[in-house]
């Protein structure tokens, strides 16, 4: 079983089909899971600990904004503990009220600095691209056996 | 530990939020099921959690998908009956996955027949400097 992390990292759609396959995909919602379970914080991810932003400036300066550096806290682990990662290029629908363009990008930019196993894909919007899109990630998952 | 999936069905999808609330209720694990218009959202302890997932999933195992939750169903940190309405945290990321999933329900049905990928189309690529150049300069002069 290798550790694959998804990105977007809420990504449904990668995260079932890494789990279908039988490895463990790395999301966003099990490390807040997580600071759920940890006694002591009113509403992660939303507030912090002290310790967090230290590990934010692991992976962004400290003139960076601090909700990327809050974001890195979070991301930054899943980045390091992966084994294999799969990106979406396409990814307009992470920018929304709550997103973080520039969390995006270093994400990306960690991941791809890593030299793990990646694939990169765009999300499908007809039929054929769908059925490329599911195959090409099973071949890739299954290439990590 | 504690474990809290969303089950998501694809629009494509027969098997309606209620028949797998069912299922869970049938299977007798110690379970919380919450129905919600996309699927439901399951919350118990991990090793029930992972069993109930395999027998929901082979429900409709090509429309049927599923993935982690931070939070518990009905937490009063994020649950919009406590917190007094507002727009639904991850609900833009939710909806522009389930706009997809026939297309990938599709997709994951061919796979499981064993049909050859679709052939690589040309992409739409922008044009180089060069490519503009040559372009601006046949329209213009």
């Amino acid at each position: 079983m290798v550790k694959v992390m998804v990105y977007p990292p809420t990504s449904m759609i990668l995260a079932d089909l890494v789990e279908r396959t039988g490895h463990e995909a790395l999301m966003v919602s099990k490390e807040v899971r997580k600071k759920v379970n940890t006694p002591g914080l009113d509403s992660p991810p939303l507030n912090m600990t002290p310790e967090d932003p230290k590990k934010g400036l692991k992976y962004a300066a400290v003139d960076v904004p601090s909700g990327v550096r809050g974001r890195m806290s979070l991301l930054g682990p899943m980045i390091e503990e992966a084994e294999a990662a799969i990106v979406i290029r396409n990814d307009n629908c992470t920018l929304g009220c709550t997103g973080c363009a520039r969390t995006n990008e270093l994400t990306r930019f960690l991941l791809r600095t890593r030299r793990i196993p990646l694939l990169e894909l765009d999300y499908p919007e007809d039929e054929f691209q769908a059925k490329q899109f599911v195959h090409k990630i099973h071949e890739f998952l299954e290439g990590l056996n | 530990m504690k474990s809290t999936k969303y089950v998501v069905t694809s629009q494509n999808s027969d098997v309606l939020p209620s028949d797998i609330a069912l299922k869970i209720y049938e299977l007798g694990r110690e379970i919380n099921v919450k129905e919600t218009c996309f699927g439901v959202i399951i919350d118990g302890e991990e090793e029930d959690i992972n069993a109930t997932v395999e027998e929901v999933r082979a429900m409709d195992p090509i429309n049927i998908f599923i993935k982690d939750r931070g939070f518990s169903p009905g937490d009063p940190r994020r649950c919009r009956g406590h917190r007094g309405g507002g727009a639904r945290p991850g609900f833009y990321m939710m909806q522009h996955e389930s706009e997809i999933l026939p297309l990938i329900s599709r997709g994951l049905a061919s796979e499981a027949m064993g049909e050859e990928a679709p052939p690589k189309t040309e992409t739409r690529k922008r044009p180089s400097l060069e490519e503009l150049e040559v372009m601006i300069n046949e329209e213009f002069s």
